[in-house]
């Protein structure tokens, strides 16, 4: 579905809380029970993205409710960890759904465990959002009509970095990225994607690391030895330090166009520290150069409430809230069928500007910032860059039809 | 060739720090015996406190080393500590309780590094010269991998002469060889379990600060490193510091070539090569048989059959979990439901490990393989519940039996150690063979149809095939196969000698509890409506290992009071603020008051109570 | 007839010949002795007959049912416990997680062919037979009793019963008062010399107490550095000048 051009321009000209609490939305129950939102996600297993990720959800909340809240109606968040685990994820919606009555549910950073909650949801009949696992299946293979996702998937992630690949007009790619669904789908999506653009393109290698256990010096002159013109990285976290230490010593990096998916976002940005490797084609958010209102209001108000700069996992955080309070202000109540179908279309503000939940598939635009990597002050940073709308990055809804099942 | 020379290099860096990390492990089980889980997490906290540490110093060689040295100091200092204020209560309690405790250990290590370091990846800034290279054969090798190419013989060699050269290292080798003789020589045995605790902490820190300039101090390192020095430890022989050595030569270099070969070997390489050195050579590289370690551990625990007030205490809990659903809410019901199935997961592990003497760290794979086995035949063959609920325990039953006749040979740790190759090598497959199994996407949508839809219904089901199952295993153990069974683990001498055949009654003591875990395993897909790797993965494992333990491996009620326990403990706990915090200090006190585990120190108060009868 | 005959039995350890051609039958009934030195090879030579050890060389023979001597050499230990061959350890070995009465027990399950039964409770088999064969070395007053808490001259005194359990036609006996104190040695090895007259079992035993072996054994073969050096009844060997030189020293 297409986004006008005028939504756009309101969504984006009003502040996010003004936007929610407009007065068309406002109907009088304010004194009545707040909206519970159940949420899930790997807080004590991927602190690193996670922790952020609640300060960001915070936040939102926070805002919310000082605005008046949704439908007149206050949010409320209950939160739990799912240690990384999908069983214990699906016995905590269990909880949520059952015992604290939430009207939705919400959350997840591992893909499995994202989809443990989507098929949870497709089974009892309930809504869950999404906020940030990346795979393709959970709008795709295994969507449904409860589930909806935010962040832009590994589909849309390599879309938005193919234009700058084929540009570098290398012949000879290597990639290494993690071995596991993420990782993989990753290299499918960019070999299917560069082999359509760029014909004559080869890859000459590939690595496979165990998440969380590469053996980087191994991997680096594993890469090196395929001489290769250009390297497709999906490697992140502590993987990603110890590749580009190794990297950049054994000199891989030079003379090679680098093209690395999530390295720009500032979680795993900043443990790279003066060893940023420049140049690199990368997703992510220059949080230190952003300069639209939007971004801004966001970083102040979150340096504000927790006294540091916000990461990635925040903006998801943030907007995961905004997001379902965009729907369900659409909406108009929080019946569950009511918002699988209110959710369709619903346009909310986010800090990286306006969006809205595709009719399609039920994938949100929310976009990402795409731009080259360098180093100031011994820190990584992101120059060059531009902000990719989701809507952007998706395939033909034709190609989404044959992918989407129903 | 050139790059044939560099590979190699590049594997002898990464050995060197494999047995950096392994050389204390290796140490510390060849004389205190103790399986130190923790292990990767002394690492954790070496790498973090050596961040701590060099971030603040200036960026010279000489303080890097200083830095290296004072981080392998407080390490040792913390494992010290951990050995006086834990481990030392544990010596003589049943095996393998100190695994448990240290697992305790590292649940609170986490929670405590996230709360003093916070999530974010902490990394050092390399100066020039840890960020340079050098040379070789036209290609460029790391100055950092160099020198630890250097480090690694060089540590083996300090080591040697430490335990060749001093009075302190000859106690060492002694009580490496026989515990008992070093006590009859009237040494501190106390100072010297405590000291050598300390040495295998301090390699233990020393490795995490050394890797530190190759990565970042991140929270997930503990469990990455552990796995890898396990398996370094045993493939070389545990206990042999030589053999470590060997061991992680093998691996580091099999791996640097193993890569470029095949990419996507990196998940099971270390396990395949296990596995392979374990079925040739049951004792390791240069491992020698382990003595008897449970002859000087404790007095087997006599095991009765349920007196009266056992059995009525039984049937009063079976009436009120039977209850449950009319009385507790659709939260606790789940939780309920999941308890069953572990008390059924915990009990085939319980077969195997108490009675039949073989303790197992790779439990999971049965379970796994179960759940699997149901998700085929619900989504392939197109069966209903009934389906898979048989098809699960004979594909699970029938896989234990092929891999149960390597492994039911071996013995101890080896035992144990080779059961976690082959979970992880099933683990591997689930994960990878993405066509069939929907690699860690998992298989969704089993939910079953019609009246099995109803979570009380699901949880009736679960009660009656896994409480059931319990039961019937337990069945089994007093009956003549159980006799003969607990026969050859209390005596495998004297089993011999009256004619029972111990490989065979282990190879379907193994098989039987395969099929069991296999049978919960199914139940667990059908509850939760999809199947994971993660079923199959070490952690789940771990589970199986803290619920027999946590309930006590010589009481035959152990895993099923364990397994509820460790159950509701867990979900109880998941959803509060630092739970890992609260649930391994809760683990390590319980181990401290209950060495027995709560079922062994439930009935010693009974019989107590009734000895003050009349 | 005999129970057991031994052929020219050797063993060695790399150069050392543990036991380097012995040769020896033993009848229905009678008290064997194998005496010697530490390293004379005794319990090299036990180990084979009782089939921990594969001999280099030599047959081991064993009187079937029917009277017949059937080669049993090589063969694994439980295999040669089927055949009627019982034994009992220098360092006791019985199941210290069962009863009294239910170590018993499991020996007369395996006799009887029942191991592989999966229900009913095994501590309901055979137990008036299992209290029969306690009652025989006086053991019954203590059935009910955990094995791991067992004075030791009980343990070798359940050994005895659980050794007794397949009614086996050979004893095998490596050291068995090794620690035990010397009312009870004797009346241990008294009690096994009326079992070995009245059921017609065969025994052999080692034993360094010399007042238990003249009091007792039948005969007596004497060991040293794997040869057999004497063999005769206990008067004989006594008297023996040069057993007495070598091994027995001069207070015999």
């Amino acid at each position: 579905m297409p986004i006008s051009r005028r939504t756009l321009l309101a969504a984006g000209g009003t502040s996010l809380a003004a936007t929610l609490a407009a007065p068309a939305l406002v109907r009088a129950q304010s004194t009545s029970a707040p909206i519970r939102i159940g949420e899930i996600n790997s807080y004590t297993a991927i602190p690193a993205f996670t922790v952020p990720y609640r300060m960001g959800w915070q936040l939102a909340v926070e805002q919310i409710n000082a605005a008046g809240g949704v439908l007149g109606r206050k949010l409320e968040v209950i939160s739990h960890d799912d240690a990384g685990k999908p069983s214990d994820a699906i016995r905590l919606a269990g909880a949520l759904l059952d015992e604290s009555r939430v009207d939705l549910l919400a959350g997840g950073f591992l893909s499995n465990v994202g989809l443990a909650i989507s098929d949870v949801a497709r089974q009892r009949k309930r809504l869950f959002v999404a906020s940030e696992p990346l795979t393709d299946a959970l709008v795709w293979e295994q969507g449904h009509r409860y589930c909806f996702r935010l962040r832009p998937s590994t589909y849309m992630q390599v879309a938005m970095l193919v234009d700058d690949a084929v540009k570098l007009n290398a012949k000879r790619w290597v990639t290494v990225s993690p071995n596991y669904e993420y990782g993989q789908s990753l290299v499918k999506w960019f070999k299917a994607l560069m082999t359509q653009r760029q014909p004559g393109v080869e890859f000459v290698a590939e690595q496979w690391p165990a998440l969380g256990r590469i053996d980087a010096g191994a991997t680096v002159a594993a890469l090196a030895q395929s001489r290769p013109d250009a390297i497709f990285n999906g490697t992140f976290g502590p993987d990603l330090t110890n590749f580009v230490r190794q990297g950049n010593t054994r000199g891989l990096f030079e003379k090679r166009g680098v093209v690395s998916v999530l390295t720009g976002e500032p979680e795993y940005l900043e443990p790279l520290g003066d060893e940023t490797p420049e140049g690199w084609i990368v997703t992510g958010w220059p949080v230190e150069s952003v300069t639209d209102a939007t971004n801004k209001a966001f970083i102040e108000a979150y340096r504000a409430k927790f006294n540091e700069m916000p990461k990635m996992g925040s903006v998801v955080g943030h907007a995961a809230i905004t997001a379902i309070a965009g729907g369900i202000a659409k909406t108009g109540s929080v019946d569950t069928e009511a918002m699988a179908d209110g959710f369709k279309g619903a346009t909310f503000p986010t800090p990286f500007g306006p969006a809205l939940w595709r009719a399609q598939d039920n994938q949100g635009t929310l976009g990402t910032y795409v731009g080259r990597t360098a180093m100031k002050n011994g820190k990584g940073i992101m120059v060059d860059w531009r902000y990719v709308d989701g809507a952007a990055a998706m395939p033909t809804d034709e190609e989404v039809r044959k992918l989407r099942p129903g | 060739m050139d790059f044939f020379l560099l590979q190699l290099l590049t594997g002898l860096a990464s050995a060197s720090s494999l047995f950096l990390v392994a050389a204390g492990l290796t140490v510390i089980f060849g004389v205190t015996r103790v399986v130190n889980f923790a292990h990767g997490s002394l690492f954790m906290l070496g790498a973090y406190i050596a961040w701590s540490i060099l971030s603040r110093l200036p960026r010279t060689p000489e303080h890097f080393a200083l830095g290296v040295l004072a981080t392998a100091l407080a390490t040792a200092a913390i494992g010290a500590l951990l050995e006086i204020a834990l481990l030392r209560r544990l010596y003589r309690a049943p095996e393998l309780l100190q695994l448990l405790a240290t697992f305790g250990v590292v649940l609170v290590v986490q929670d405590a590094a996230l709360w003093f370091w916070g999530p974010v990846d902490l990394a050092i800034s390399r100066p020039p010269w840890l960020r340079g290279a050098i040379e070789i054969a036209g290609l460029r090798f790391p100055f950092y991998d160099a020198v630890l190419i250097a480090v690694g013989p060089a540590v083996l060699g300090l080591l040697l002469l430490l335990f060749h050269r001093t009075r302190w290292g000859l106690l060492v080798r002694a009580a490496t060889q026989d515990r008992d003789m070093v006590a009859a020589l009237g040494v501190n045995q106390r100072v010297l379990y405590t000291s050598v605790f300390a040495l295998g902490a301090g390699l233990a820190g020393l490795g995490g600060a050394l890797a530190l300039p190759q990565g970042s101090a991140n929270l997930q390192m503990d469990l990455a490193v552990v796995t890898d020095a396990f398996v370094v430890v045993v493939v070389g022989g545990m206990g042999s510091l030589g053999g470590a050595f060997l061991a992680a030569l093998l691996i580091g270099v099999l791996q640097a070539f193993g890569i470029v070969l095949l990419p996507k070997i990196t998940l099971v390489l270390v396990f395949l090569v296990m596995a392979a050195v374990l079925v040739l050579r049951p004792h390791g590289l240069l491992g020698r048989p382990q003595t008897a370690a449970r002859s000087e551990a404790e007095a087997l625990a006599p095991i009765r059959p349920a007196g009266a007030a056992l059995q009525a205490a039984g049937l009063a809990s079976l009436a009120l979990a039977m209850a449950a659903p009319f009385v507790v809410g659709p939260y606790l019901l789940t939780v309920l439901t999941e308890a069953a199935i572990a008390v059924l997961f915990a009990a085939s592990l319980h077969l195997m490990m108490g009675p039949g003497g073989m303790a197992s760290f790779g439990h999971a794979a049965w379970f796994g393989i179960g759940a699997y086995a149901a998700a085929f035949a619900t989504k392939a063959l197109g069966g209903g519940l009934a389906t898979g609920l048989l098809l699960a325990p004979l594909a699970a039953g029938t896989m234990a039996l092929v891999i149960g006749w390597f492994v039911v040979r071996m013995s101890g740790v080896y035992l144990a150690m080779l059961t976690l190759a082959f979970a992880q090598i099933a683990w591997a497959v689930s994960f990878q063979w993405v066509e069939v199994t929907g690699g860690d996407n998992g298989i969704l949508g089993l939910w079953p149809q019609g009246w099995a839809m109803d979570p009380r219904a699901m949880y009736w089901l679960a009660l009656a095939l896994c409480v059931g199952g319990a039961l019937l295993l337990r069945r089994i153990l007093f009956a003549p196969f159980g006799f003969a069974l607990r026969a050859t683990r209390d005596s495998p001498l004297r089993a011999a000698a009256i004619g029972l055949d111990a490989p065979r009654l282990r190879l379907a003591a193994f098989a039987i509890a395969g099929a069991a875990a296999g049978l919960s395993g199914a139940v667990f897909a059908y509850a939760k409506g999809s199947v994971f790797p993660t079923y199959m993965a070490i952690p789940h494992s771990v589970d199986a290992l803290v619920a027999v333990l946590l309930g006590g491996v010589q009481t035959m009620a152990g895993p099923i009071v364990g397994a509820v326990a460790f159950t509701v403990l867990q979900s109880w706990l998941l959803t509060s603020e630092f739970w890992r915090f609260k649930l391994g200090l809760l683990i390590v006190l319980l181990v401290l008051a209950f060495p027995g585990g709560i079922a062994g120190a439930a009935a010693a108060a009974w019989n107590r109570f009734r000895r003050y009868q009349p | 007839m005999s129970t057991l005959e031994v052929r020219d039995l050797r063993k060695s350890f790399g150069a050392i010949d543990a036991v380097a051609g012995l040769s020896f039958t033993l009848a229905p009934g009678e008290m064997l002795a194998v005496i010697g030195p530490n390293g004379a090879g005794k319990s090299t030579c036990f180990n084979m007959l009782n089939g921990q050890l594969r001999p280099d060389a030599g047959k081991i023979l064993l009187a079937g049912p029917n009277g017949t001597m059937q080669d049993i050499t090589g063969l694994p230990p439980r295999e040669i416990w089927r055949l009627g061959v019982g034994r009992t350890f220098q360092i006791t070995a019985t199941f210290a997680s069962m009863t009294v009465r239910e170590n018993v027990q499991t020996a007369l399950l395996s006799h009887h062919r029942r191991t592989w039964r999966f229900w009913r409770p095994a501590n309901r088999h055979a137990g008036p037979e299992a209290d029969r064969l306690l009652a025989r070395v006086g053991m019954q007053s203590q059935a009910d009793r955990p094995a791991g808490i067992l004075a030791y001259g009980d343990l070798k005194r359940l050994e005895l019963a659980i050794a007794l359990a397949n009614a086996p036609r050979l004893l095998l006996m490596d050291e068995p008062t090794a620690g035990m104190a010397p009312a009870e040695r004797t009346a241990l090895m008294t009690l096994t010399r009326d079992i070995a007259r009245t059921e017609g079992v065969a025994v052999l035993f080692t034993e360094h107490d010399m007042d238990v072996v003249f009091g007792v054994a039948d005969r007596i073969l004497v060991l040293n550095r794997g040869h057999l050096i004497a063999e005769g009844p206990p008067a004989e060997i006594r008297e023996n000048p040069e057993i007495r030189a070598v091994y027995l020293g001069a207070h015999i």
